[in-house]
């Protein structure tokens, strides 16, 4: 679909993807947006404003209208019309309506797992097998580059449904990424209808 | 000091207490300019103006103006779609009407299949 176009005029009918990169605390999203990521990982605090969250932000200390939010994200230009764009989600559990945010529009999800912290990771599987309707798959990240339970157990431990697919990941390297990610899509394939 | 790198200025201040916008805007949908208007930018806020300078650089999502013109993600949202309503920018809704379009999955799929 190239079109003649001039390199110093930018693309007005360029389409963006989305795919959320769930899991808690310290699992590897991070590292795993960073892979992929043509642009350094975008980190950011201080960012996020929540407004009309709540109504009267003084009648609860608590209930800041101003919540700063450490998010990830990365992008990846897959065709000179087509960006992907990687969201991690916060992991704090303060940050939940966020998630809701971050997930509309996503193609996918990919919620990754870390076998010596799997109960890390419960929240985002419980998202979005319940809160969610945007398809997902669980993937193990090999920290060390082996797998140090089956993947039986850890279906087990997630209590994960059957349909969900578990795959394995080493989130440091961009191949393994990849291949995750392409996975995750792919799964979102076969649970759509074809013209979703 | 613009009203945004004032902590004690309330950040919605800069929309005029509006935190809702009619257009659905994605963290990651785009948004683009044609082309550069410097007389058109000269008379815009400094939050807005930012925002129409970065977008210069070419197509960016909402998430990526936001984090790096220094604007919470909702003011963002609400300033973005001002400054499209007045054809400084245009948001870019897409080729496609859903994330799970399998003509777009497709795409993305074979995209992530040559990274490897």
């Amino acid at each position: 679909m190239a079109f003649p176009s001039s390199a110093d005029r930018p693309a007005l009918n360029v389409t963006s993807a989305k795919i959320v990169v769930a899991g808690g605390f310290g699992v590897g999203k991070s590292t795993l947006v960073a892979s992929v990521s043509e642009i350094p990982p975008v980190n950011t605090e201080a960012w996020m404003t929540q407004a009309g969250e709540s109504v009267d932000p003084l009648s609860d200390a608590s209930a800041k209208t101003t919540t700063t939010v450490a998010m990830d994200f990365g992008r990846v230009t897959l065709a000179p019309d087509l960006l992907l764009y990687l969201f991690g989600t916060p992991g704090q559990p303060r940050f939940w309506p966020m998630w809701d945010d971050l997930c509309r529009g996503a193609s996918g999800a990919l919620v990754l797992v870390d076998t010596r912290q799997l109960d890390a990771s419960f929240p985002a599987v419980n998202y979005f097998e319940n809160d969610s309707d945007v398809p997902f798959i669980v993937a193990v990240n090999l920290f060390d580059g082996k797998l140090t339970h089956s993947l039986e157990k850890v279906r087990d431990a997630l209590c994960l449904d059957e349909r969900t697919p578990l795959v394995t990941v080493d989130a440091r390297d961009r191949r393994s990424t990849a291949k995750a990610l392409v996975a995750c899509l792919s799964h979102t394939m076969k649970t759509t209808p074809t013209r979703a | 000091m613009s009203v945004g790198q004032n902590p004690w200025v309330r950040p919605y201040v800069l929309t005029g207490g509006r935190t809702k916008t009619k257009h659905q805007l994605y963290v990651h949908t785009l948004v683009s300019a044609a082309h550069f208007d410097a007389r058109a930018a000269a008379q815009l806020t400094p939050e807005s103006r930012r925002l129409y300078d970065r977008v210069r650089l070419g197509p960016q999502s909402v998430a990526e103006l936001s984090a790096h013109c220094g604007i919470s993600l909702g003011v963002t949202r609400v300033l973005l779609e001002d400054l499209a309503s007045t054809e400084h920018l245009q948001i870019n809704d897409g080729a496609y009407d859903s994330p799970f379009d399998h003509r777009l999955l497709k795409r993305v799929i074979d995209g992530l299949s040559e990274l490897g």
